[in-house]
């Protein structure tokens, strides 16, 4: 193959405090019945990549659990397969690494021993589905020294003060990035987290940036040599999610309600993930279900509108629930009442509570927890 | 050291399920679809599994292609290991003969070198068409405690419906005495499952005399164990008391189908102690839109429903446009049901596609005569199929 994928599972980590808590970015559900980490594996198995470096940093068993030997992807393989990247320390340096070029740093050895001659990166909070083969065609048609892929998007998409990586362009060329919130109305060439790059540039970069003490990516390699490198962007014209908050979070799930987005993002049937049998979802009697997605395993009796309902979650006789994200294994007894709500897996509402957030500020209820 | 396995599960997968029509037209009986998600082999193979059972031969004969892509490697069963987990067993050309399997026994019969290579101590036969949950370890017990060279699982029938199954005769502690294929008049209510314990090399003896025997129809009911009892060997008869459903026909197909529905439904796969494992599609959580109705039904993964759904089974990727209705019906995977359509009391295989305003089921219905789709098939809209039929081929009458 010509590329090696190394997917970020936790590098923004803090923009999402109360779900990556208990759990890294990458194992963050998402959808029903996927976690974020589904997205970009899925992405890298359908553009033929083979080989992926997952790197870690903390809180990853959520995700070791879920990813396993990658044979639900395909990628229990003697050759290359999905290789995990925890954080590499040694007696000169026993503190975990803080930026994502300290952390190209630790996995130099998964980069000297791949002998494709690209490396695809990508993050695990931009989901999309995105064929990397057409980036890396346009990258080698460029002859460019780094590819960025970016999504065109409007400022008033976004709800809160995200911080986005805006690209300015002349025709495929990167002449500017500026690192700022979105302006209203301003229209935006927001890059999602993704580049293309040619391993031994990848590998000079991470040994200069070891003897020069460079920190950061984007300003000490991008930004920095935006003349001396040919750095190239690639838009990205599919559905997008960036999980830059909690409400994002909520917004983003509450999209593919969307049938254009379920379309776009699970149309073609290869999103792959872990496969849990459950059995499938049963209705009773009195359900009433409007406008929501509900994945198997789960045991419907109430009512349900405007909702993402994930595995195994029971909605008793009675119980309504509006506008929220429901996690895996949750209990919603009799009567209880939810809006606008996102419920971690395991959690349980007690008959007749009632619970509401506001479309602006979902209320977030953590892991396990019983109301 | 050689390895060695205490119990190796033989199952009989080769069966055509003529009376399932056009269900198994181009697939075989085990690898019929069954609620929702699940095909018939899952129970058995599930069962061996959760029994722990971890050597399953399975034979197949009839239509094999779709059973043999389903089972794999066997990795949905945790059946993909290095000694023992499942085995296709397909009849193959042999030096001096070849043959195909000629009854249930012989097909044991032409597998004997892949039982022995496992050194069992014992051999358990199953059927890949019945649906139920049963724990094999607790029959084996009985059958080691009770020192057995044969136990039959057997269910206890209402006396009227004896008549249609083999009935085993029995002294007060289980120890057979005789045995009636189907009898005018039975003498007894209990009904041999089809599931059968040997001792092995009793087993391995009385199908090598068996395949002697030029006059034998090398079945287990008819043959091997009539002679078995014949020569005075200890059989029992282990009594299982829970959901068991021959699903051999359409109507007891849908039963069985039925059964799950409900608020204390007769068959519970939803139990997480006994896990019926399967092979799971690739598609999203199902979407229920606003225009959509849902009672008393289980959907599965990969639904788009926009119509009514109601005492009905739903399985991958069934799409139901906007003001159709599917009523007490099981619609297997792969379907469209277009705008305004109607479905009552009908079986649709896989991947059809019923057009608008088209009636499946249609009809004073009083008997609850099914309707059964062929897989493949596309009904054109505003056609209207009676009630009981059974379709194979396109319809497009209703079209102008």
């Amino acid at each position: 193959m010509r590329a090696v994928g190394i997917i970020f599972s936790n590098i923004h980590d803090n923009n999402l405090p109360e779900l990556a808590r208990i759990r890294t970015l990458g194992s963050i559900p998402f959808g029903g019945r996927y976690r974020l980490i589904d997205f970009p594996l899925s992405n890298m198995v359908n553009s033929g990549i083979d080989t992926v470096g997952i790197i870690t940093k903390s809180n990853y068993q959520s995700l070791m659990d879920h990813v396993g030997s990658g044979k639900d992807w395909d990628l229990a393989r003697k050759d290359g397969g999905v290789i995990f990247l925890p954080p590499f320390g040694d007696i000169s340096n026993d503190r975990l690494y803080t930026s994502r070029l300290e952390a190209l740093k630790g996995v130099t050895n998964f980069l000297f021993r791949a002998d494709e001659e690209y490396v695809v990166m990508t993050d695990c909070d931009n989901i999309c589905k995105l064929n990397y083969n057409e980036v890396i065609e346009q990258h080698i048609k460029n002859n460019a020294d780094i590819t960025m892929v970016y999504k065109k998007c409007n400022g008033n998409d976004y709800v809160d003060n995200a911080v986005l990586t805006k690209l300015s362009l002349d025709g495929d060329r990167v002449v500017g990035v500026n690192i700022s919130s979105p302006e209203e109305n301003e229209e935006i060439n927001s890059f999602i987290n993704i580049y293309v790059i040619k391993k031994s540039l990848l590998q000079n970069i991470v040994m200069d940036s070891i003897s020069h003490n460079k920190r950061h990516f984007t300003k000490d390699v991008i930004i920095s040599n935006l003349r001396s490198m040919k750095i190239c962007a690639y838009e990205y014209k599919g559905y997008y999610s960036g999980i830059s908050s909690l409400q994002a979070y909520f917004n983003c799930n509450l999209s593919l309600l969307d049938k254009k987005n379920r379309i776009e993002l699970f149309g073609d049937r290869n999103v792959f993930t872990k496969v849990r049998d459950s059995a499938p979802t049963k209705y009773g009697n009195c359900a009433v279900v409007k406008n929501s997605m509900i994945a198997d395993g789960c045991e419907i009796e109430g009512e349900v509108e405007n909702s993402i309902i994930f595995r195994n979650v029971k909605v008793a006789r009675g119980a309504v629930v509006k506008n929220s994200i429901v996690m895996q294994n949750t209990v919603l007894g009799e009567k209880s009442i939810l809006n606008c709500i996102i419920a971690d897996k395991n959690v349980v509402v007690r008959d007749k509570k009632v619970l509401s957030g506001s479309e602006n500020h979902p209320f977030y209820i953590g892991k396990g927890i019983m109301i | 050291m050689k390895g060695k396995k205490k119990c190796v599960a033989m199952l009989l997968a080769g069966g055509k399920g003529s009376r399932l029509y056009a269900l198994t037209n181009n697939i075989a009986k085990p690898a019929v679809s069954f609620g929702g998600k699940y095909r018939i082999i899952d129970f058995p193979l599930s069962n061996c599994v959760n029994s722990g059972i971890d050597t399953v031969g399975v034979l197949t004969q009839y239509q094999p292609l779709i059973l043999n892509d389903y089972i794999g490697n066997g990795q949905p069963w945790d059946l993909d290991r290095t000694f023992g987990g499942v085995h296709i067993l397909s009849p193959y050309q042999a030096k001096k003969s070849s043959d195909w399997y000629k009854g249930t026994a012989n097909a044991i019969y032409q597998n004997m070198h892949f039982m022995k290579q496992f050194n069992p101590e014992y051999v358990l036969i199953l059927s890949g068409d019945h649906i139920y949950k049963m724990n094999y370890s607790l029959m084996l017990n009985y059958h080691i405690q009770n020192g057995a060279d044969c136990t039959i699982s057997a269910i206890e029938v209402p006396i009227e419906e004896a008549s249609r199954f083999g009935i085993l005769n029995t002294t007060e502690d289980g120890v057979i005495y005789e045995f009636e294929e189907k009898p005018k008049k039975p003498k007894s209510n209990l009904a041999s499952m089809g599931i059968y314990i040997f001792t092995a090399e009793k087993l391995f003896k009385y199908l090598e005399d068996d395949s002697k025997n030029p006059n034998s129809s090398n079945d287990f009911g008819k043959d091997v164990l009539p002679a078995m009892l014949n020569d005075g060997n200890k059989m029992m008869a282990y009594k299982f008391e829970g959901y068991w459903k021959d699903v051999g026909t359409i109507s007891s197909l849908y039963d069985a189908n039925m059964d799950l529905l409900g608020d204390s439904p007769k068959f519970d796969v939803t139990d997480t102690s006994w896990k019926i494992q399967s092979r799971s599609p690739l598609a999203p959580p199902h979407y229920i839109n606003d225009t959509a109705k849902t009672t008393n039904s289980i959907i599965m993964s990969g639904c788009e429903i926009y119509g009514t759904v109601e005492n009905s089974i739903l399985a991958s990727s069934v799409i139901v446009e906007e003001g159709a209705v599917i009523k007490n019906s099981i619609i297997m995977s792969d379907v469209t049901i277009g705008e305004n359509a109607f479905i009552d009391h009908a079986i649709i295989d896989e991947n059809v596609t019923v057009g608008k305003n088209a009636k499946i089921g249609s009809g004073n219905n009083p008997k609850g005569l099914i309707t059964l789709i062929g897989r493949n098939t596309n009904i054109g809209k505003c056609t209207e199929i009676k009630c009981g039929a059974m379709v194979e081929e396109d319809v497009l009458t209703g079209e102008k």
